[in-house]
């Protein structure tokens, strides 16, 4: 394993990179909770223009990272969209200011429930107010604020990020030039809603969690935390893509061996998965964050009717689906187009052909590429950004 | 009939006119749609393909313009190329669209393979202020003498397909076109009958321009 360090909840602030801490100044959040001495951690790359017009925020998915563009300090592998992300790339960092923050919630230096409760002086633990994706957004318009930009050229997420996106422009049509909603859903399924229930309930029964108090308890619920990754994981794949990569083949060894041990390859794949995920992860964040999935609906908190969310919009969208991803299948995407033509916005929509299912977003896929790079282009040629 | 046929001179001398402000070629046809769009318009373009009319309407015409497309081959070219285009097709997706949200629709080459020729047609009226259509002309003196004189269904440069694998379930011909204009209160701005190389063809009354026009282009708008 090439992790560089073990990440223990709590050990976050010591991280590299930006902070932006903002003392008293309270948080409302969805919930009615007015949350103090929040900070926020972020990445910036390139440079913003004079006139602050370049500017690209990337929005993370439920286990990503504000290190979307360089080294990941705790597993010590590129950025997670190292790949889309740079010099000469379709979201180019001679070109844009590219910036990702660490959603609220998260583990990563941004304030979530390892983070110590100003109150008590101890990790909140459960005592962390439930979050919402529309309190993330709200936490990351202070930081745009903060660099001083009154307008994102673009907002672009995948996943949990495309859901951020779609807030964005709905909660702040006028900040938001252009926006790229990637593999996701303007509310989340019950579908989806039952996969997470299952991952949550994985950390709750390991009893290493102790009711969330794992921190102050010095346990960890790692047991849990995989099995949660291991069957979110297989929701990330596709049949095909499972079937490519592993078949029914045996991992090392000729034949089955009539007990429970990884006898396939697929069965060790996601036992991997899931011991490197709890090196990276912490187990409340889990809880938090896809929660704060399950109670995103935006057509919700526009009287149940989407189109109402972009009346009158002026951004410019790109929706990208994936035929194979059947987490966020492409009938989700086609949802938020029907919305949005109800209210003629200028949007995009394009299927990409790929069989490695919702993951494939992250993943080099040409096609999906070749058109990020078109659609920002044309977007910057109408924004005036060389 | 009010409907009035642009001269093929007309179109030359608009074409001699101007060759500096049009750019790069685009097929004539399509040419002749670009013409009756306004500069500065919002354009939806139904059956875009590669975006070849949607791309000179924006670059040259400075439109605000979206494409929708069938194949998601075409949309994903539309959209590497920086043009805003959608996968989905005339039957199913107009209905989305409110009123008046375009100045311009184009319908080129489509309205004889959708499901609801006469549905669509709502839509266009409706969605745009103005509707430009174009379609094959089944009245061609071409296509009758194929069908009345060969017996078989006929077979031209403008319906190259066979009878069982074309996608044109719905042909019509020009005076088919201006009947349902007229059932459905649409004003014919104006009319086009277009020969076989996508050139407007002079002619005078729709009966003519069903004769000759190997298309019909129309310009239309929803009666008040």
């Amino acid at each position: 394993m090439t992790s560089l360090s073990v990440h223990a909840p709590g050990k976050a602030p010591e991280l590299p990179g930006k902070r932006l801490s903002f003392g008293e100044r309270r948080l409302k959040l969805d919930c009615g909770v007015d949350l103090p001495g929040v900070t926020l951690a972020y990445q910036t790359y390139g440079t913003l223009n004079a006139e602050k017009s370049n500017a690209i925020l990337i929005c993370h998915a439920l286990t990503g990272d504000q290190f979307v563009a360089d080294q990941n300090p705790v597993t010590g592998k590129p950025g997670w969209w190292q790949v889309m992300i740079g010099p000469g790339l379709p979201i180019d960092t001679d070109r844009f200011f590219v910036i990702c923050a660490n959603v609220l919630g998260g583990c990563m230096g941004t304030t979530g429930p390892s983070s110590t409760d100003p109150a008590t002086g101890q990790p909140y633990g459960l005592g962390f107010p439930v979050i919402t994706v529309g309190d993330m957004v709200r936490l990351q318009s202070w930081l745009i604020d903060h660099l001083g930009i009154d307008k994102l050229f673009a907002v672009i997420g995948g996943s949990m990020g495309g859901m951020q996106v779609l807030q964005w422009a709905a909660t702040y049509p006028d900040r938001v030039f252009a926006a790229v909603p990637i593999a996701c859903a303007a509310r989340h399924s019950a579908q989806n809603i039952a996969f997470h229930e299952v991952g949550r309930q994985a950390i709750m029964a390991d009893p290493e969690w102790r009711k969330g108090a794992y921190q102050a308890e010095g346990t960890n619920p790692s047991r849990g935390l995989s099995v949660a990754r291991m069957a979110a994981h297989i929701t990330y794949l596709s049949e095909a893509a499972l079937h490519r990569k592993f078949g029914r083949n045996l991992q090392d060894r000729s034949a089955v061996t009539y007990g429970f041990d990884a006898d396939f390859q697929v069965e060790s794949y996601l036992r991997h998965q899931g011991s490197i995920f709890v090196d990276r992860f912490d187990a409340n964040s889990y809880l938090y964050i896809t929660r704060a999935m399950d109670y995103f609906d935006l057509a919700a908190q526009f009287g149940g009717h989407l189109p109402r969310a972009f009346k009158d919009t002026k951004t410019r969208f790109c929706l990208v689906s994936f035929t194979s991803d059947w987490l966020f299948p492409t009938s989700e995407s086609r949802a938020i187009v029907h919305a949005l033509n109800a209210v003629a916005a200028n949007v995009s929509f394009v299927e990409i052909e790929s069989d490695k299912g919702h993951d494939a977003f992250l993943l080099d896929e040409p096609e999906f590429f070749k058109v990020l790079r078109g659609f920002l282009d044309g977007c910057a040629e109408l924004r005036g950004i060389r | 009939m009010t409907a009035k046929y642009v001269t093929l001179i007309e179109r030359t001398m608009a074409a001699i006119d101007t060759p500096a402000a049009r750019g790069p070629r685009i097929r004539v046809d399509l040419q002749l749609i670009a013409d009756m769009v306004a500069p500065g318009s919002r354009v939806l373009d139904v059956g875009c393909g590669d975006g070849a009319l949607l791309d000179y309407l924006v670059h040259f015409k400075q439109v605000d313009g979206r494409g929708i497309e069938l194949s998601q081959a075409g949309v994903n070219a539309c959209v590497a190329a920086g043009l805003s285009a959608i996968q989905g097709d005339a039957d199913t997706d107009l209905a989305d669209y409110p009123d008046n949200a375009f100045d311009y629709v184009i319908l080129s080459q489509t309205l004889q393979a959708t499901r609801d020729p006469r549905k669509v047609l709502e839509n266009l009226v409706r969605i745009g202020k103005r509707a430009i259509v174009s379609f094959p002309n089944f009245g061609h003196w071409r296509v009758r003498w194929y069908l009345g004189w060969v017996g078989r269904m006929p077979e031209t440069a403008a319906l190259p397909d066979r009878w069982y694998n074309t996608p044109n379930i719905h042909l019509c011909t020009i005076s088919d076109f201006v009947g349902l204009c007229k059932e459905l209160d649409v004003e014919i701005e104006k009319a086009l009958a277009i020969d076989d190389k996508g050139k407007a063809i002079r002619v005078f009354g729709h009966w003519l321009a069903n004769l000759v026009g190997e298309q019909g282009m129309f310009l239309l708008r929803q009666r008040d």
